[in-house]
């Protein structure tokens, strides 16, 4: 396999699991612009384990995805007293005061950045991708998954039916946050070298963007999302500029046609047809 | 003296601030719906009055109401494929975050057109006056500012006016309370709404002609970190509040004329989005209460 081909599916799986942190509380109903944030909490804590304390690299991996997860946790409690437009403007409030607050931060380097000692290969970034999809899948099959689909659909109507509400949200909320972290971690040793501008508000935007082009319905949603996006750029070469122009009529017109994203249970069914269409 | 001249500096800014906000909260208030085009629009007021001027040749007079004209057309653009499209098709537009993804779709093509016309460069945007600042007993003053702040003023004045007295505006409270009711009593929602994305549209291209004239540069991504602080200007002010959010507005210019004059322009960030963050949780409906617009929705 050669290198180019390498570097763009390292590319495509850091952003699949990006897209996660936007698609568990998507399907849950709530809108997460602030993935960027959690990208560098756990870009960042992962890299200074492995420069500072040269901590086993699962075990800053493991750290990057838990302080996320934490982070992810105090973050959704609160939140949940806010809605609709609210929700989307605290997500976006806590992206920027966590690259606000690196950028001051002069022990990971600041606003010239942080270089990160350990390297990781593509083949293990797939392979992360891969069991974070099938973690995802089995998530979505398990009665977990059920609530989740089930307070997208109608909040009060699941609450009737006597599903704690806040406590799904939360932990889809969380879990979603330990994606972005796992995701900025293999980013930081990957590319070696992490800056505050890299996790900026264009990236949670795009990553938001994409998740719902390719739909929040299904486990496979995200991946289709991840890859329009990750591989556009490379198919567009030459033209890069036109790449932002059709990526936005992209989502207008799937916003406008699809609402529901590219890939549905529906659609999965029908092309599978293995099962019954459901719901 | 220096001190002082902080707190010019600051309402004067949060005057541009104020313009913005005002933009987005109107929609809100309005429609329930938050419209991420705004800086995209803002930015094609600032780019296209410059690119009519110094590539087009055309004087100021001329170039500043095209470019205006060209915005009311980009938010009219955005209303036929965000609002009108999805209450035509879903019933209410607002339900889920459709419309709000479709407008971030907006900014990026706007964002992408002009990029491919005039590159990503900042663009230096000529003066149409030597010296466009005033002084006053050593107070420096800058006029575009002053304009803007006044315009934003008078503006928001003069929709209070139409809000509160013409037909057209009882229409809108009508709307703003209620799509459906207001249809039901006979109110012609595809012809009254694209009033509301009319006055967005002309602000948001206002203030980026008063932005460009201020700092006398445009480039594609100038809506950008302009538009962060209006949000956050409307949120200061609660949603669907004018008056609020030019009160907001001054409030968050100050504010960060403030940090960066006593604690430096690195943790501007931090103070602005840390504050945002604590308002949205602890008091949602904003400083002043319940807003002006569009009440009972939120």
């Amino acid at each position: 396999m050669s290198g180019y081909v390498a570097g763009i599916l390292a590319v495509l799986a850091i952003n699949l699991l990006l897209a996660y942190a936007v698609f568990l509380p998507a399907a849950a109903g709530m809108i997460n612009l602030g993935a960027a944030g959690f990208m560098a909490i756990g870009a960042y804590v992962s890299a200074y384990l492995d420069v500072e304390y040269g901590l086993a690299l699962p075990l800053c991996l493991l750290a990057g995805a838990v302080v996320s997860m934490v982070m992810g946790c105090l973050v959704a409690i609160p939140l949940l007293r806010t809605k609709g437009v609210y929700m989307v403007l605290a997500t976006l409030a806590f992206g920027e005061i966590v690259s606000g607050a690196l950028i001051n931060m002069e022990a990971v380097g600041g606003a010239a950045g942080y270089p990160v000692t350990t390297f990781i290969d593509m083949p293990v970034i797939v392979a992360m991708a891969v069991c974070g999809l099938l973690l995802v899948v089995y998530l979505l099959s398990t009665r977990f998954g059920l609530a989740m689909r089930s307070i997208h659909d109608d909040e009060q109507a699941t609450a009737l039916f006597g599903i704690n509400v806040r406590r799904v949200k939360v932990m889809a909320f969380t879990i979603g946050a330990g994606f972005a972290g796992v995701a900025g971690a293999l980013y930081g040793h990957h590319y070696n070298y992490i800056e505050v501008a890299n996790f900026n508000l264009m990236l949670s935007t795009y990553t938001l963007l994409y998740v719902l082009i390719g739909g929040t319905q299904t486990a496979f949603g995200p991946l289709v999302g991840a890859a329009i996006f990750s591989l556009m750029p490379e198919m567009l070469r030459g033209s890069e500029h036109w790449r932002f122009v059709i990526f936005a009529v992209l989502i207008i017109a799937t916003m406008a046609l699809r609402p529901e994203g590219v890939v549905t249970r529906h659609g999965l069914a029908r092309l599978f047809g293995r099962r019954k269409v459901e719901g | 003296m220096i001190f002082l001249q902080q707190v010019i500096n600051g309402l004067m800014l949060g005057g541009l601030y104020a313009l913005v906000a005002v933009s987005f909260t109107f929609v809100i208030g309005m429609l329930n719906f938050l419209n991420f085009s705004i800086p995209g629009i803002f930015m094609l007021g600032g780019i296209l009055s410059w690119a009519f001027m110094v590539p087009g040749g055309l004087p100021w007079y001329a170039a500043v109401p095209l470019a205006l004209l060209a915005g009311i057309a980009a938010s009219l653009l955005v209303e036929r494929f965000t609002y009108r499209y999805m209450r035509a098709r879903f019933g209410d537009a607002t339900e889920h975050a459709i419309p709000l993804v479709s407008s971030m779709g907006f900014l990026i093509l706007f964002q992408g057109l002009v990029q491919i016309q005039w590159g990503a460069e900042l663009h230096s945007f000529p003066s149409p006056w030597q010296d466009t600042s005033l002084r006053i007993g050593g107070l420096l003053i800058s006029i575009p500012q002053v304009i803007s702040l006044a315009l934003a003023m008078a503006l928001v004045f003069g929709l209070t006016v139409i809000l509160g007295r013409t037909s057209l505006g009882r229409s809108l409270r009508a709307v703003a309370e209620s799509p459906d009711t207001a249809q039901l009593l006979g109110i012609d929602l595809p012809r009254l709404i694209p009033a509301v994305f009319i006055v967005t549209g002309l602000f948001s291209a206002l203030a980026g002609v008063l932005f460009a004239l201020n700092y006398l540069q445009v480039s594609h991504v100038m809506g950008d970190e302009i538009a962060s602080f209006a949000m956050a200007a409307m949120v200061v002010g609660g949603l669907g509040n004018v008056w609020g959010a030019i009160a907001g507005g001054l409030l968050l210019g100050l504010m960060e004329v403030m940090t960066i004059f006593f604690f430096g322009a690195k943790v501007i960030k931090v103070a602005v989005w840390g504050a945002l963050f604590l308002l949205i949780l602890v008091r949602p409906q904003g400083l002043f209460g319940k807003p002006a617009v569009g009440k009972g929705k939120f």
